[in-house]
């Protein structure tokens, strides 16, 4: 393995008419990791991704796919990368392996390569069964499965995806998690987009969070969550009558924490484990009944929050009003 | 799901003809799956020719045509039909962009035209299997060519090679517009009446001088009375008619140059702008 990075994005700028859809945005992708570009929608993920894949001329700037140059070798990038897009864009009026071998003749394989590659990939993403019969009658999740198999016809060293569980039941969201990892332990380098943090947080090594055009936040999913601050320890109590027994109880331990009654919690900043172990103690033997103690981290929702202000779906949810006007 | 490690196949460089062909075969399984496809170049002929001929068929009067309104129709339907290729290609282009197949072949290492020349190819297919059933029922109604073979070749010809002017108009209708439906307005209102405003349905002779004017420079017009005079389907046009109905195959063959001319450079610009995003 050479240790060039298999995407780098160098200062990638792309204007719309007056609007700055992605601003100055740079990051490396190492090879075999997987990057999650984490922003509410309209942050210009999809944009950054169309340029890094040859659809999106950027305005300035450019980027490099396994090597090659977006802007100067389209071609020779298309031939490293995959792509699958926001929505499923396989052809609904053909079948799985139909669709499958249209992609594998445009990239010039073979008869009978092409049906083995064709045959493989379905038995990979369970679609074997279901080869035949059109995608019109596919599921979500099995649309989706199809459209990753048939950006994987010419096993690309790097695959961009866009959004991947976008509209997805929980259960096929987390069977195409497991795809998406098997493939990064064959070697495949992946770049995903999404607005889940918790996607982000299950399959990124590194998350670049873009807000407005902007990177805002970059590291792995636990530096972002420590950079959002201090772990905190977490009392639930079972009984909201407890509540006055336990702040006196806490209060022997640590004068600074805070207490939600709606949840029945109290929480105290933790610089380790050593303050859960003396909270705990005095919790021990009390007679209080508790829910929960432990130590917990702040999400990457809190870390998003902090970040831009607002939540992420908070502001999805905006643009998608700003879009109905 | 099997863990089996994914054979990495061997691309190689196709060409613009292969590519082509690839996704003008997928576009005919399109219409393999979905025959309601062709219902504008089967049904909706077949019923126009009906309508007409046996509804106005009794009314307007063809002088000097020996198979009558029936027979000097028959080019006229024909006219509207190819010039409905557009419609065709903007309605698959349309719904290919909207549905991100575009974009994904516009990812892959071929060349982003032959997308352009698959939905070409396949749209003039669907448009001849018009021209084809409206032959084989204006046969059924009495229609005939009287004229020679070459003749009737040529005309034949200039229908196809009108249906090729068409989709310059289809790939601009259908990279400007955003929807299936919004090309479906746009083609009903726009293309329809122009192709009623000429001499497909009824002589120019009697309209409204205005309109008459209008009518016999519609491109369409020479067409139509190129295939009607090729076929000797219809008499020569009046000596007060307008130039390209006096030199209907020189007028419809410049016709089809200034089309194409005019409206490649657009159509790959609008495509150009409507996919660079």
């Amino acid at each position: 393995m050479n240790s060039a990075p298999a995407v780098e994005a160098i200062n990638l700028v792309k204007h719309f008419d007056d609007t700055v859809a992605v601003d100055d945005v740079s990051f490396e992708v190492p090879q075999g990791t997987v990057l999650g570009l984490l922003g509410p929608n309209g942050a210009g993920k999809t944009t950054t991704v169309r340029m890094m894949t040859t659809l999106s001329r950027p305005t300035s700037g450019t980027a490099r796919v396994a090597g090659h140059d977006v802007v100067t070798e389209p071609d020779a990038v298309r031939r490293s990368m995959g792509l699958t897009g926001q929505t499923a864009t396989v052809d609904e009026l053909l079948t799985g392996r139909e669709n499958l071998a249209l992609i594998s003749a445009l990239y010039g394989l073979d008869a009978a390569t092409a049906r083995r590659v064709g045959g493989d990939l379905l038995d990979r993403f369970s679609l074997s069964d279901a080869g035949d019969r059109v995608v019109k009658t596919y599921s979500g999740g099995m649309r989706r499965r199809l459209d990753l198999a048939v950006s994987l016809v010419a096993t690309p060293p790097v695959l961009f995806l866009d959004e991947p569980t976008t509209g997805l039941d929980p259960r096929s969201r987390v069977e195409l998690w497991e795809v998406l990892r098997e493939l990064v332990r064959d070697g495949t380098t992946l770049v995903l987009t999404t607005q889940y943090l918790e996607e982000a947080d299950h399959l990124a090594d590194r998350i670049v969070v873009i807000d407005r055009g902007h990177i805002i936040a970059e590291g792995t999913p636990l530096q972002l969550k420590d950079q959002s601050g201090a772990a905190a320890v977490v009392v639930t109590v079972s009984h909201a009558d407890d509540l006055p027994r336990a702040e006196e109880l806490m209060r022997s331990v640590t004068s600074d924490f805070h207490v939600d009654k709606g949840a029945r919690q109290l929480s105290a900043p933790a610089a380790g484990l050593g303050e859960m172990t003396r909270i705990a103690a005095v919790f021990d033997g009390s007679g209080i009944d508790l829910d929960d103690l432990g130590l917990k981290r702040p999400s990457l929702d809190d870390v998003f929050l902090r970040l831009t202000g607002h939540r992420a779906e908070e502001s999805a949810e905006l643009e998608g009003e700003e879009a109905l006007r | 799901m099997t863990l089996t490690r994914l054979e990495r196949p061997e691309i190689r460089r196709t060409s613009l003809l292969t590519q082509s062909l690839a996704i003008t075969r997928r576009n005919l399984i399109h219409i393999k799956r979905m025959p309601e496809m062709l219902m504008d170049v089967t049904i909706q002929p077949v019923m126009f020719v009906l309508l007409f001929a046996f509804v106005f068929g009794g009314s307007i009067q063809v002088p000097g045509v020996e198979g009558g309104y029936n027979e000097w129709l028959m080019a006229g339907i024909m006219g509207q039909t190819i010039a409905f290729a557009s419609f065709v290609v903007a309605i698959g282009l349309t719904a290919d962009i909207d549905k991100g197949i575009v974009d994904r072949m516009r990812s892959l290492p071929i060349h982003t035209s032959s997308v352009l020349v698959g939905r070409s190819v396949s749209s003039i297919m669907h448009s001849s299997i018009g021209i084809f059933v409206m032959s084989l029922t204006g046969l059924v109604i009495g229609w005939r060519i009287r004229g020679s073979f070459a003749e009737a070749v040529l005309a034949y010809f200039l229908l196809l090679l009108w249906g090729f002017a068409m989709i310059w108009v289809g790939i601009l209708v259908g990279s400007s517009l955003r929807s299936v439906e919004a090309v479906q307005g746009v083609m009903f209102t726009v293309i329809f009446p122009l192709t009623f405003l000429a001499n497909t349905f009824a002589p120019t002779e009697n309209m409204p001088t205005v309109l008459r004017t209008i009518a016999e420079w519609n491109p369409i017009s020479a067409l139509v009375q190129a295939v009607r005079v090729l076929w000797h389907n219809g008499p020569p046009a009046p000596s007060d008619a307008a130039w390209p109905l006096q030199n209907p195959v020189l007028a419809t063959l410049i016709w089809t140059v200034l089309i194409t001319a005019v409206m490649a450079p657009l159509s790959l610009r609008a495509f150009k702008r409507r996919t660079d995003v």
